[in-house]
């Protein structure tokens, strides 16, 4: 049975594969870079044979902590497994002990899972100066990977047991972005702060062998430091993670093969028509309405609206940090950059709803157009509010009509420039209702692919604009913002007339191409 | 797969076939199709398949799994573009002028998504104004398409919440709101109540009734043989019998007709280990 199961996780990757080329060569590139990678942590570690113990502990037991705590972060945001669920195994009489060890073992043989497993298991390479050790070091490596597969399995299914609600779900998976975006400017500030104490790094890494995530780690450098008796404890602190992890683990899958997901919901009185009812109704009118509906209610969407202020916020830190006032006010352009490229998943998150703009003859134009105003709605106020208040905050008011040209210009040119590539490519999405942070197996390769073009024609398109704020910047002459801001406005909005008349254009003529792929990807 | 599409054993033509006369689609005709062609990679999905709808029919599609039920009613709306052939509804070329062609025809898709973040009312709202219509048309039309398929409770529920029936139902009236001359239906009654099953009947029959046109692809013989005034039946890609119903199943049973010619049927008891006496 827990063969089969293995069986069953490597056929499913297999066949995924097959479906289409293009991922498969996306799976074979990153493939590549994972082994890359895993070469270098190799190398690395046996590198370490030539580093005294204390060094050798010190990276071991913080690069294992780290590693632990991404596998108990990581499935948050993506689900490793679909087709190894608890719904899709509930039916079949599988005794619960076996289900947990053939879920552990076919997690080992996953890629993620694979290559923590041989990291680990090779940290006995930096132990050849004492083949005792170097046992001991391999089984704790095993013992650590093991343990990295069972955080992750305990905390997804702890997540889905205690709540299994649509609603908690999509909610979960938003606040936790926040806290991930802000990570950079804690961990350097916790690490600015630490700075001034010289050995900060050995002294965490003792902190972390006395926690449930560092302990295994530490146990074969306490041993050849001469303290068996640190090592003993910090083994019985790895047992007892182990025990914990599998007992959580196994109540969580256990609660979630007998209850399903289930909906809940908000029921609003009929004839609440929303936007609906304020946009005018022409196909780009309500495309518009049902795009912002979109942009307020999907968590895909919403991630992305999460970031208009996460990303000033994360600005003005690091212009704090680094007291470059200007490093703050060039959040603004920054936000229009992200909110322009938006569009470029846009008929990749409708999936195969897109049919209905199909089967009702929508014009290529019209969808262009209401998808782009959507965007443009709250996005045009956002980025001159952005604008003007990091100004406030920097009392720096030079550049800001530069700035505002720049900004609107990339707004603007970035909705234009998607409005091409979004009808040309349609690439795997996370489908309607997953966790937007799931990924599909080749889908970011596709993805980088019309993102870095699409990037390529927006910085060329908006040279101008550019040019002409270092020039108002250097020069220190204010004509030369106002230009800029003109130009960006024309430049702009010339940019998106363009692109959605072409973008309609191919629209017409792929939209059956592009639903065949959204059908292979759905 | 290395069976790709095993010739059919050879067997008599069925007299009930009516051979489709032209080789041009027939413009009097609500659809018209004329030998279309689908691959997929290796697998001939659609065979040259002809068939002509008659305005005002009640028209089945039937065949087994895979037959390319499907894949011929997208092409036949504009949805999948056909390797080869030609489809008019009511005389306009689907691939020629869509965009006319579409007004006419109302599309339920097998298996598509919704938008699903929008309430059920919102979606239907939405279908109409995108197919050019002004908001207090939409607005009147979806309130008794909720009403006419017993959805007015659950109106201002978002689709996303709603049960595989009622997400039928609600795909249903997106596909009715710009009264189309012409429906078609991919799988109408797949996961459907006994009860809205029999109601959303009702409602085609009466569009039927006021001079429309309904194509309903369908596994259920039974449903077929009641509802429908014409059949063609569908296996491997190619059309093996067509006409009205009465003539297809020949004084059988439409079920038996219909395992008769799509073939496939074997006699046994199942294997031994299953038998519990």
């Amino acid at each position: 049975m827990v063969a089969t199961l293995v069986r069953l996780r490597l056929l499913v990757l297999r066949n995924s594969l097959k479906r289409s080329v293009g991922q498969l060569i996306a799976v074979i590139i990153g493939g590549l870079y994972g082994l890359f990678v895993l070469g270098l942590v190799v190398f690395g570690l046996f590198a370490l044979n030539f580093a005294p113990v204390e060094l050798l502990r010190t990276i071991v037991v913080l690069a294992g902590s780290a590693l632990t705590l991404g596998w108990a972060i990581v499935p948050i945001f993506l689900p490793i497994e679909q087709t190894l669920d608890a719904p899709h195994l509930a039916v079949y009489p599988i005794p619960l002990n076996t289900l947990l060890t053939g879920l552990l073992i076919s997690g080992v043989v996953a890629i993620p899972g694979a290559i923590t497993m041989i990291a680990s298991v090779f940290t006995f390479g930096s132990w050849l100066r004492m083949p005792g050790v170097a046992v001991l070091a391999l089984l704790c490596g095993i013992a650590g990977a093991l343990l990295c597969v069972m955080l992750s399995r305990a905390v997804t299914s702890a997540a889905t047991g205690l709540s299994s609600g649509r609603r908690f779900r999509e909610a979960a998976g938003i606040l936790i972005f926040i806290p991930l975006v802000l990570l950079g400017p804690i961990i350097a500030g916790t690490a600015s702060s630490l700075q001034n104490s010289k050995d900060v790094l050995p002294n965490l890494a003792d902190a972390m062998s006395w926690t449930p995530l560092g302990a295994i780690w530490a146990i074969p450098s306490q041993v050849a430091l001469g303290d068996p008796l640190g090592a003993v404890l910090r083994a019985l602190i790895g047992l007892a993670t182990i025990a914990v992890v599998f007992l959580v683990w196994r109540w969580g899958l256990a609660r979630a093969l007998v209850t399903p997901v289930h909906a809940t919901s908000r029921v609003r009185a009929q004839g609440k028509l929303g936007l609906f009812g304020r946009f005018p109704d022409t196909p780009a009118g309500v495309i518009a309405a049902r795009c912002l509906t979109y942009w307020f209610r999907d968590p895909r969407y919403l991630r992305q609206l999460v970031v208009i202020p996460l990303l000033p916020l994360l600005f003005w830190f690091y212009s704090s940090i680094s007291h470059a006032t200007f490093l703050l006010q060039i959040s603004g352009p920054l936000v229009a950059f992200v909110l322009g490229g938006a569009l470029i998943a846009d008929i990749s998150y409708d999936s195969t709803a897109f049919v209905l703009h199909m089967s009702k003859a929508v014009p290529g134009r019209a969808d262009r157009w209401g998808r782009a105003s959507a965007v443009l709605i709250f996005g045009l106020p956002a980025v001159v509010a952005i604008t003007l208040i990091t100004a406030t905050a920097g009392d720096s008011w030079m550049p800001v009509p530069a700035l505002l040209g720049l900004a609107i210009g990339l707004l603007l040119g970035g909705l234009g420039v998607c409005s091409v590539t979004s009808a040309v490519v349609v690439f795997p999405a996370p489908a309607p209702g997953d966790n937007p942070f799931k990924t599909r197996p080749g889908a970011n390769t596709a993805l980088l692919g019309s993102t870095f073009i699409t990037w390529g024609v927006l910085a060329v398109i908006n040279l101008p604009e550019i040019v002409l704020l270092i020039v108002s910047l250097t020069t220190g002459q204010q004509l030369w913002g106002w230009i800029s801001l003109v130009v960006g406005i024309v430049l702009g909005s010339i940019t998106l007339t363009i692109g959605a008349r072409l973008g309609g254009r191919i629209l017409d003529r792929r939209a059956p191409e592009l639903l065949v792929q959204l059908q292979k990807d759905a | 797969m290395t069976d790709v599409n095993p010739p059919t054993p050879p067997r008599p033509t069925p007299p009930t076939s009516t051979p489709v006369a032209s080789p041009d689609p027939d413009p009097a005709a609500a659809l018209s199709i004329r030998t279309l062609y689908k691959s997929f990679g290796e697998k001939r999905a659609v065979d040259g398949i002809s068939l002509d709808v008659p305005a005002g029919s009640f028209y089945g599609l039937v065949g087994p799994n895979g037959a390319g039920k499907t894949t011929t009613l997208s092409m036949a709306t504009g949805l999948l573009r056909p390797d080869a052939g030609a489809v008019t509804v009511h005389g306009v070329d689907v691939w020629q002028r869509p965009l006319e062609a579409k007004a006419q025809v109302g599309v339920l898709s097998d298996g598509a998504r919704l938008f699903d973040r929008l309430t059920g009312e919102q979606l239907v709202i939405y279908a109409g104004l995108l197919s050019g219509m002004d908001r207090p048309t939409a607005v009147s039309r979806t309130a008794d398409l909720l009403q006419l398929l017993d959805l007015q409770t659950a109106a201002g529920t978002l689709v996303v919440d709603y049960s595989a029936g009622m997400t039928k139902k609600i795909a249903l009236a997106c596909a009715m709101v710009h009264a189309p001359r012409l429906l078609v239906l991919d799988e109408p009654f797949e996961s459907v109540d006994p009860v809205s099953a029999a109601n959303i009947r009702d409602i085609l029959g009466g569009f039927v009734r006021g001079g429309g046109t309904v194509i309903v692809s369908s596994h259920v013989m039974d449903l077929v043989q009641r509802m429908c005034d014409h059949v063609a039946v569908i296996t491997s890609g190619r059309v093996v019998a067509s006409g009205a119903v009465d003539e297809v199943r020949a004084g059988a049973d439409l079920e038996d007709r219909f395992v008769e010619l799509v073939g496939g049927r074997r006699v046994q008891e199942g294997p031994e280990w299953l038998r519990r006496s």
